[in-house]
């Protein structure tokens, strides 16, 4: 919200500089987002008279002004069609910034005539985009005075934010009245006149939809003149950015932002039926005051005369009913509207306006006559005309309440050390009656104007439920399996101190935050316990493990384009945004795999043709809290990096397997015990590419070159190798301690078998034989080499191990060797029917 | 005799100098004291002689034999070391050519930041909580006292997904607050725990991602007051950006679950981007006290129990510490990016390793 600096000054008596203003409004609650100080452009800018005004001797459309500063005469050469002899207007001097063109003036020679300043038009201060001529003042204004003092343009204008819960302080008055508690100056008293009205209204109230308007109350003023407002109004619209219409849409305006009271009027001449009806929509269009045709439904509260829909209610006025020059006779409305329908409405239509603003924050329930009045008094001062009685419809709504709070909770609570008369001094100034003072506490009455203080939830309804006193409804909304005597404590226990936890927010927060020690959080003990869980241990150590080997962490969206995503994956569509923010974010992605993909074909695509990137994140399977997993995916790309030792190579489905068991591994899996099938999901390569098992069931992981395909539609190259690691699937480990070790002192032995085998035998498989035929003494069995070529029959391929023995309780001799080299043939050959390469 | 024994001295020394490699030195060496050399045909004579003779000759013989075999490998020593020599200039080779080449990796700044943010928690005796990215209506407001058409839900530019939970659709949740609300229904007070994550909001702009990190913090006890608020968050923030001395700044503020509510600031230079330096003050994270609304929703008697909350993007913390300008390209993975300001794995971040850096 903005306001200027006189406007406040207007409720708050202070003579504190702006720039405590501003500290304080941040302090308590009202941060401050900007504040314009137009003064400090238009600074250089004083008040001149043209002496004199003759033609200048080289140019026909110039002028030679001898001007008045104030401070003496100098010559100005003017092009302004409106420079003439005796005139007053706005004179800056050589140094000066000028706004308008961005230019620093300085003395000149124009057309060989000196000319040592200018004569300034609004648009060259910057004052908006009037340039037919410089900007003429009365023959009174001052010669030689600051111009932006004498215009009343000096004044600062301040913006704030208002939080949602603060209606009342989007209105100058409620922003006065927390600087006053503040300690800033002293809040003006105000009331409003009391008029009274000479006959009916013209116009009267009826109300179809009173769960919309609780209350609403209106008059006629005939006889009016609906002209420009007075300078003073216009400039204070204008300094806070709205635009002056006329008179009375003005008289408007002032009130939604001086108290916070939005009023609309209508030109009661145009009226229908001399009634104007608060009722549902039906579906009807009309034109709005801000230029657009708006259609309502049902749910939308209207004003519709005998014709035909006038108004949305709290909204926008409609552009029928408007009041312009020849209005004579006005309808002034002042409403109650229901909060949540009016920002339903709002948010429906996407139409966004001070009222709106306003009323679904919450105004101030009972200021309705007031605010008549003053706007009623207004109009009469500014565009004459009589007055009406008034028309009501509904009646004020209860909203007086009280709440109570204990000295000791602002201690208890807050941390702060606050006596008890200064926290009820700030209540009493934020507009709390005190109601009564008990040695260890304070009841007070709760201000109309405060709808978030003693309310059972976030104020949004005109609805007595929900303020506390009397009624505990619906302040809850506690979880569905509660059982029903834990809710029912629950539910005493935060209606007996939600109102008083409001009141120690307002102490605290007038008195000042600042002002409260910090203690650093007591009672840790002298260790910690451990700050992450095993699985979240594990996702710390899965990075470094990556990163260590060479791979770049990136974090890519969780949403991708639908397309992309069903090529890694299902893509259900619960799974859909419903509002996607853009077309190709639409789709939750079911691995990180399909996003790290997009991200390194950006990389080729910029140049950089071998990255190779992980990311450890979601992939989701289905749209419930259950349905997502951890995954840790990569892909590489490319070629390894370029050397004068070795040829660079493509990246391979080796290199992907070898990530995946580097980090299984590291999480203490049990090598042994894994599995890998060619059975790989479908965005790999079907022929290379692997699952990683552990048992029949339980995937770990996938690796594998991607599918041509896939690449291909990515623009990624053929070979990219790419995993995927389900971190969430991998079993926690057991916590047992490890038996010694086994450290033998004889000599391992080593011995390779060259086998021929039918070419669709797995390397696995016959490893495995290997090691299998003699589990004591055969430590391991590494295949090292793997030959298929014409030297052997077709189908078959060579593949060569070597076993290393280890020797476990004496030196083997060479019969020993030889009957356990017949084992593991003999093993190979039974799981495998392999037969040894002569 | 002992002429002879001189001239064969003098030619064998010629000998052993004149031998240039190990061959022709083991040549000579048999020649001379092989089992038909020179000296030992010598020593074969000795049976010959009459005793005083052999006496006197034998230790001559002796005493040439030792000398000679002491030159050999004298002689030795010196081919072997100049034979070495030689190698070893021959196997000089260009030790700037580069090494065998490895990729260097990185870890990502949020995951480094989170890290740090739990290293720092994890000291003053906070848990980290995870949970999930697609929520329930109800953990996202509802249970955080945000009931429907607040105000606040529009805030919050909520992402909804097209399948439905109890009746209303999934959202992404925007705020790792739900996992204040998951950790109170599953343990009991005392509870200290953060909340690192994914967090999802339909803003897209040069300062905001439509995915983006928040860290959420939540204690709760008894007698925890807004005066451990500020002192556990003052602790975090100075440790974080590593200057004790850093002036933190809290303002007043609304947010639907907590109350009262405030918003943090600390000193920084808006010119030089400094942290702690200059007058100006930098919004950095909201907190306050949990609302009575939110302990009861988790069956928590909010009579008996109170705490604080908090919440901080992760972006925006590791951005100022960091220096890093612009949001973007946090997500856009462009390995020169990840390659500049990504951290080295072996890094530490436990405070017992060194500081959080």
């Amino acid at each position: 919200m903005k306001f200027t600096l006189g406007w406040l000054k207007t409720h708050l008596e202070t003579d504190a500089p702006i720039e405590r203003i501003a500290e304080t409004l941040n302090a308590i609650g009202l941060e401050v987002e900007g504040i314009a100080d137009r003064a400090a452009a238009l600074a250089p800018f004083r008040i001149a008279r043209v002496i004199e005004a003759v033609p200048h001797p080289n140019a026909d459309r110039l002028r030679v002004c001898r001007v008045d500063t104030g401070s003496g005469e100098v010559s100005v050469v003017c092009g302004a069609p409106n420079a003439r002899t005796g005139m007053t207007g706005v004179f800056a001097s050589p140094g000066a910034f000028i706004p308008g063109t961005g230019i620093t003036l300085k003395t000149g020679e124009i057309r060989g005539v000196a000319s040592a300043g200018m004569l300034l038009s609004a648009r060259e201060m910057g004052l908006g985009e009037d340039h037919a001529g410089i900007v003429e003042l009365p023959e009174d204004a001052p010669v030689g005075a600051a111009y932006a003092a004498w215009a009343g343009l000096d004044d600062p204008v301040i913006e704030i934010g208002v939080t949602p819960n603060r209606g009342d302080a989007f209105a100058v008055r409620g922003v006065a009245r927390d600087l006053a508690a503040a300690g800033l100056g002293t809040l003006k008293p105000w009331s409003a006149p009391k008029i009274v009205g000479d006959g009916p209204s013209v116009v009267v109230w009826r109300n179809d939809y009173p769960e919309a308007c609780p209350w609403v109350l209106g008059r006629t003023v005939r006889g009016v003149t609906n002209g420009e407002s007075p300078d003073w109004l216009k400039r204070l619209l204008t300094a806070i950015g709205l635009r002056p219409i006329n008179a009375l849409a003005d008289i408007t305006n002032f009130f939604t932002v001086d108290l916070g009271r939005p009023l609309h009027v209508f030109d009661a001449n145009k009226v229908a039926g001399g009634a104007l009806v608060l009722r549902r929509g039906a579906g009807e269009t009309f034109r709005g005051l801000h230029g657009r045709d708006v259609t309502v439904e049902s749910e939308d509260c209207v004003i519709a005369d005998a014709a035909e829909v006038q108004s949305l209610a709290g909204i926008v006025g409609g552009e029928a009913t408007g009041c312009d020059a020849t209005t004579t006779d006005v309808f002034i409305e002042c409403a109650l509207f229901d909060r949540v329908r009016v920002a339903l409405t709002g948010q429906r239509l996407g139409i966004h306006s001070d009222a709106r603003q306003r009323f679904e924050r919450g105004i101030d329930p009972a200021l309705l006559p007031a605010g008549l009045d003053a706007a009623t008094a207004m109009i009469v001062e500014i565009c004459g005309g009589v007055p009406s009685e008034v028309s009501v419809a509904g009646a004020e709504p209860a909203w007086r309440r009280r709440a109570a709070m204990r000295f000791e909770r602002l201690a208890g609570l807050g941390g702060a050390d606050i006596e008890p008369e200064r926290a009820i001094d700030i209540l009493r100034r934020l507009g709390f009656g005190v109601a009564g003072r008990g040695s260890d506490s304070v009841t007070v009455d709760v201000p109309s104007w405060r709808n978030d203080i003693a309310v059972a939830r976030s104020n949004y309804a005109y609805d007595p439920d929900i303020y506390f006193e009397g009624s505990l409804t619906g302040i809850l909304d506690p979880a569905p399996d509660l059982d029903a005597g834990r809710v029912r404590t629950v539910r005493e226990g935060a209606s007996a101190i939600g109102a008083e936890i409001d009141l120690i927010e307002e102490v605290l927060r007038i008195d000042g935050l600042d002002r409260i020690a910090p203690v650093s959080l007591p009672g840790i003990p002298a260790v910690p316990r451990a700050t992450l869980t095993l699985r979240q241990g594990r996702a710390v150590r899965v990075r470094r493990l990556l990163a260590a080997r060479g791979m770049a962490e990136c974090v890519t969206f969780s949403f991708l384009d639908r397309e992309s995503a069903a090529r890694f994956g299902a893509t259900p569509e619960a799974l859909a945004l419903a509002n996607p923010i853009a077309a190709d974010l639409d789709q939750m992605r079911p691995t990180p795999l399909a996003t790290l993909a997009l991200a390194a074909a950006k990389n080729v695509a910029r140049g950089f043709a071998d990255p190779a990137l992980f990311e450890i994140g979601p992939g989701f399977r289905d749209a419930t809290p259950e349905g997502q997993d951890s995954i840790a995916a990569g892909l590489r790309v490319g070629e390894t990096p370029l050397s004068w030792t070795s040829p660079a190579r493509a990246v391979d489905i080796w290199d992907a397997k070898a990530d995946v068991l580097a980090v299984l591994a590291e999480l203490g899996v049990p090598m042994e015990a894994l599995s890998v099938t060619a059975d790989a999901p479908g965005h790999y390569h079907p022929g290379r590419s692997g699952t990683v098992r552990q048992g029949p069931k339980t995937v770990l992981g996938h690796f594998g070159t991607l599918h041509p395909a896939l690449c291909a539609a990515l623009d990624l190259p053929a070979n990219s190798a790419g995993f995927e690691i389900m971190l969430d699937a991998i079993a926690e480990p057991k916590r047992r301690r490890k038996s010694a070790p086994s450290l033998p002192p004889f000599q391992p032995i080593r011995r390779d078998f060259a086998f021929v085998v039918d070419a669709g035998i797995s390397a696995e498989a016959l490893l495995r034989a290997a090691r299998g035929a003699d589990r004591a003494l055969i430590a391991e069995a590494a295949l090292f080499d793997r030959y298929a070529g014409n030297k052997l029959p077709g189908g078959q391929l060579s593949l060569a191990i070597a076993v290393t023995i280890q020797p476990r309780e004496a030196t083997l001799t060479d019969a020993e060797i030889e009957a356990l080299s017949g084992k593991i043939v003999a093993a190979v050959a039974k799981a495998t029917g392999a037969t040894l390469r002569s | 005799m002992s002429d002879d024994l001189s001239i064969i001295e003098t030619e064998a020394r010629d000998a052993i100098a004149a031998a240039a490699d190990p061959a022709a030195l083991d040549a000579v060496r048999v020649g001379l004291l092989g089992k038909s050399g020179r000296v030992t045909a010598l020593l074969k004579t000795l049976g010959t002689l009459d005793p005083e003779t052999r006496k006197a000759f034998g230790a001559s013989v002796n005493d040439l034999k030792a000398g000679l075999a002491d030159a050999i490998e004298q002689r030795r020593a010196m081919l072997d070391a100049a034979a070495l020599a030689a190698r070893l200039e021959a196997e000089r080779i260009d030790v700037t050519l580069p090494a065998r080449p490895e990729r260097r990796g990185s870890i990502h700044p949020i995951s480094r930041t989170m890290e740090e943010m739990a290293a720092i928690f994890g000291a003053m005796g906070f848990a980290v909580a995870d949970g999930p990215d697609v929520e329930e209506d109800w953990y996202n407001f509802g249970a955080l006292n945000i009931p429907a058409h607040h105000p606040a839900r529009a805030m919050m530019d909520t992402f909804y997904l097209k399948s439905a939970g109890r009746n209303r659709p999934m959202v992404l949740r925007t705020q790792t607050s739900p996992l204040q609300i998951r950790t109170m229904l599953s343990a009991e007070p005392p509870i200290r725990i953060i909340a690192p994550g994914r967090t999802y909001r339909s803003d897209h702009d040069a300062t905001h991602s439509p995915m983006f990190h928040q860290c959420e913090g939540l204690v709760i006890d008894q007698g925890i007051t807004l005066a451990h608020l500020k002192g556990c968050l003052i602790d975090f923030l100075r440790a974080y950006f590593e200057r004790p001395d850093l002036k933190v700044r809290f303002r007043a503020s609304y947010f639907p679950f907590t109350e009262p509510s405030m918003e943090v600031d600390i000193a920084w230079d808006r010119k030089s981007g400094e942290i702690g330096g200059g007058a100006d003050w930098l919004e950095i994270l909201g907190s306050g006290m949990v609302h009575p609304n939110v302990l009861a929703n988790c069956g928590l008697d909010p009579r008996d129990f109170q705490g604080f909350a908090f919440g901080m993007g992760v972006e925006r913390l590791t951005m100022l510490k960091h220096g890093i300008a612009d949001l973007r390209p946090f997500f856009e993975s462009d390995i020169r990016w990840l390659a500049h300001y990504g951290a080295s794995p072996m890094a530490p971040v436990t405070l017992h390793e060194g500081d959080a850096r």
